[in-house]
């Protein structure tokens, strides 16, 4: 108990003293994370939208694909993105690896399916309610789609964070791909595996508190978001 | 919109529907002409929901033919609106609702405001076109359906059970609305619950029992001498006084 | 909508700000030890600041360093497996080997000690000691500088110990801190670099028994990626650093470096 304690001493005292190598690393992961989950959900929105709404061969194979990929293991995709940018593979040309780029690329492969799948729910379930009127007023499939996904965008907003959270949160993925450079690809978790390695627990207990904290911000941020609008739009 | 080719004339031939293994509508024949306002009658479970569907084109039959004067399905709705039990409204604006649909329908962008506003007014909801649609009471929501519908000039509006959920008041305004769109040349396809409702507004009634079209006449015919032993007991049932 | 879009661009230009358009550095595939030391934070603003070539660490086990230089993933290495380096070179992945610094390896265990090795100067002998008793060892098992030394010391105490090894032998395929952490928490013996020993923190009932047997000798190299096997790499900027890193002024910078007031690394380049 008294670990914790003086873990959560610390990650308040980190806070305070404003370090400014801390606030780099908790830039650069938002600037990755968010930058991931933005591709991942503009992709992955209309997507799940089209797989609710469509009617097409291989969509119960591609649902269960895009299910199933949920749980990627990150340090799989972080392998397979390392072997695709490394440069003795396909695009080594870009000279990607050991950059923000890749680990931005490398989120997006995980958090797509996530934002994905989630979509897919909301956007099905929306559709048992909007589907006669929408085809009576002759709205067909994708048009239909994006007007549901338009009109269910708030409880949208779940599925986004479902994403922002996992990708915040992992490590397997980017410590492969990024390399934990200092000052150019160290992010919370890479920091946190670090100092857990160096045997400083208790500053990656406290990194690990700040990073939660934020992650709890984010959600209760939403939650206000979702609140006005709800109350808006009804 | 409205004399682009009409399309009643409705013709249906051996029109049957089946799901799950049951039969719901069995060898469904009719004739539905432009003029008067029909009301399809029947006991829960008769098929009454699924004939509307069909006819507006949400169902496919599993046999029979539906021809709306030759045209196809598809085209032919373009020519039609429905107005269902719960209204089925986005998180937009009254207003917004309506030139949704316009959109739909191919019209310009500069002329939706305006021919929403005026399908408003109609309705009596022009006080209330900024207001978000789901904020709206349900008697209101319901009228901004038909504003939907109105501004579209359907030749033909189909409305299954619309007042079930509203109280009498709110009734009320909704039949208004209806004898609006009849009095304006649209035809009426509607199913009610309601038998006064249907005497108030129907001209002639399809009466369904357990997926046959088991009677067709004029709604005071109906009402006085029902010929069909099934719409004599229905009628004893739901107005045992007769 | 507008902010919207404004935000995105200001993220996504994380992108292509990452693809090291602008920014001169070259790519060092080094080890966890060398890493988690602290000794690059201590070396590396000094390189930079003289030349304005910044240096990206990218800390692995030795084996997977030299892997990552012969996929082409780095510019130069600097590892402590001699062996392995000259491999690396012979095979023709790398130009030449330099002599950079050493330090040596410990034999950590716990206070109490079981197998009784403490006192002795002989690493073999010291193996040997836990071998009998059966006292509980982490090895890193992951192909690194540590782990192919500790290999070496089993071969020299006579000890086969693929065959010979028992439930008392843990291994954990992981880099010298961890590996640490774990012999801590289990009070096990183990090999481990000075340098990370003397930055690590969470020693718990652990001490140095066995240290100034030459066996123990940890010497490290820097090698610079062969740029006729791969065109990409910063053959110059690489070069420089391997330069700088050798001369006088590098080796000082090496020597100055302490931990707790103890020196880690000795200057060895010309060895």
């Amino acid at each position: 108990m008294t670990a914790i304690a003086d873990a959560l001493r610390e990650a308040a005292a980190l806070v305070a003293g404003a370090d400014p190598a801390l606030a780099a690393i908790v830039a650069l992961s938002l600037q990755v994370s968010l930058a991931a989950v933005g591709v991942a959900t503009a992709v992955a929105l209309p997507l799940g939208a089209l797989l609710a709404v469509g009617r097409f061969p291989g969509r119960r194979a591609l649902v269960v694909l895009v299910n199933a990929f949920m749980g990627l293991p990150p340090v799989v995709v972080g392998l397979l993105v390392y072997l695709l940018l490394s440069r003795a593979g396909p695009l080594g040309e870009l000279g990607l690896l050991f950059t923000p780029g890749a680990m931005v690329i490398a989120q997006t492969l995980l958090v797509l399916p996530i934002v994905a799948a989630l979509c897919r729910q909301a956007v099905e379930d929306a559709w048992r309610e909007y589907e006669e009127q929408l085809r009576s007023l002759g709205a067909s499939g994708a048009r239909a789609a994006l007007t549901l996904v338009w009109d269910i965008r708030f409880s949208l907003v779940t599925a986004v964070l479902a994403g922002l959270g996992r990708a915040l949160s992992e490590v397997g993925a980017v410590i492969i791909v990024g390399g934990n450079i200092e000052g150019v690809t160290r992010v919370m978790t890479t920091a946190i595996a670090l100092e857990t390695s160096k045997g400083d627990l208790a500053l990656a207990l406290a990194l690990g508190f700040i990073l939660i904290a934020l992650v709890t911000l984010f959600n209760a941020a939403a939650q206000l978001v979702k609140e006005a609008a709800e109350r808006r739009y009804g | 919109m409205a004399d682009d080719g009409r399309i009643l004339p409705l013709e249906l031939r051996g029109v049957s529907f089946a799901a799950g293994g049951r039969t719901i509508l069995a060898g469904i024949s009719a004739r539905i002409e432009a003029g008067p306002a029909t009301i399809i009658l029947g006991a829960n479970g008769a098929g009454k929901s699924v004939l509307m569907r069909l006819m507006h084109g949400l169902l496919a039959p599993s046999g029979g033919e539906i021809s709306w004067n030759g045209r196809d399905g598809a085209a032919a709705r373009r020519h039609q609106a429905m107005v269902f039990q719960r209204p089925v409204l986005l998180r937009r604006s009254a207003l917004h609702n309506v030139t949704y649909a316009l959109a739909l329908a191919g019209v310009p962008a500069a002329e939706r405001e305006a021919l929403a506003l005026e399908a408003l007014r109609e309705v009596g909801l022009a006080g209330v076109a900024r207001r978000p649609a789901r904020v709206l009471s349900g008697g209101e929501q319901q009228r901004l359906a038909l504003a939907r519908a109105w501004a579209l000039h359907p030749e033909v509006l189909f409305l299954d059970e619309p007042t079930a959920n509203l109280d009498p008041g709110a009734t009320r305004e909704i039949e208004t609305v209806i004898r609006a769109f009849d009095a304006a040349g649209t035809k009426i396809i509607m199913s009610t619950h309601n038998l006064g409702q249907a005497r108030r507004l129907g001209d002639e009634v399809l009466y369904l029992h357990e997926g046959r079209l088991v009677e067709r006449a004029p709604v005071e015919e109906f009402f006085r001498r029902p010929r069909s032993p099934e719409a004599a007991a229905f009628l004893r049932g739901e107005l045992p006084w007769l | 909508m507008a902010l919207i879009a404004r935000i995105a661009l200001a993220l996504l230009a994380v992108v292509p700000a990452g693809a090291g358009g602008e920014e001169r550095f070259i790519t060092v595939a080094s080890t966890t030890s060398t890493e988690q030391s602290g000794l690059f934070r201590h070396l590396l603003p000094l390189f930079e600041r003289k030349t304005g070539i910044r240096v990206h660490v990218v800390a692995l086990g030795t084996g997977q360093a030299l892997d990552l230089a012969r996929r082409g993933d780095a510019d130069v290495v600097l590892v402590h497996a001699p062996a392995l380096e000259e491999k690396f070179v012979a095979e023709g992945w790398g130009a030449r080997r330099h002599a950079v610094m050493y330090n040596d390896f410990v034999v950590i265990g716990p206070r109490s000690d079981p197998a009784r090795v403490a006192g002795t100067r002989d690493a073999a002998e010291a193996f040997r000691r836990i071998r009998a008793a059966r006292a509980a060892f982490v090895s890193r098992a992951d192909r690194s500088g540590t782990h192919l030394k500790e290999l070496e010391i089993w071969r020299d105490a006579g000890i086969e110990i693929a065959t010979e090894k028992g439930p008392w032998y843990r291994e954990t395929g992981s880099g010298m801190g961890p590996a640490l952490n774990t012999a801590s928490a289990m009070n096990a013996y183990l090999l481990a670099d000075r340098g990370t020993w003397l930055a690590f923190r969470n020693r718990g009932e652990l001490a140095v028994l066995v240290e100034g047997d030459p066996r123990l000798f940890n010497p490290y190299g820097v090698i610079l990626v062969n740029p006729a096997r791969h065109p990409h790499v910063k053959k110059e900027w690489g070069q420089r650093f391997i330069d700088w890193i050798v001369s006088a002024e590098g080796q000082a910078a090496i020597a100055a470096y302490r931990v707790g007031g103890e020196q880690l690394f000795f200057p060895g380049a010309g060895r």
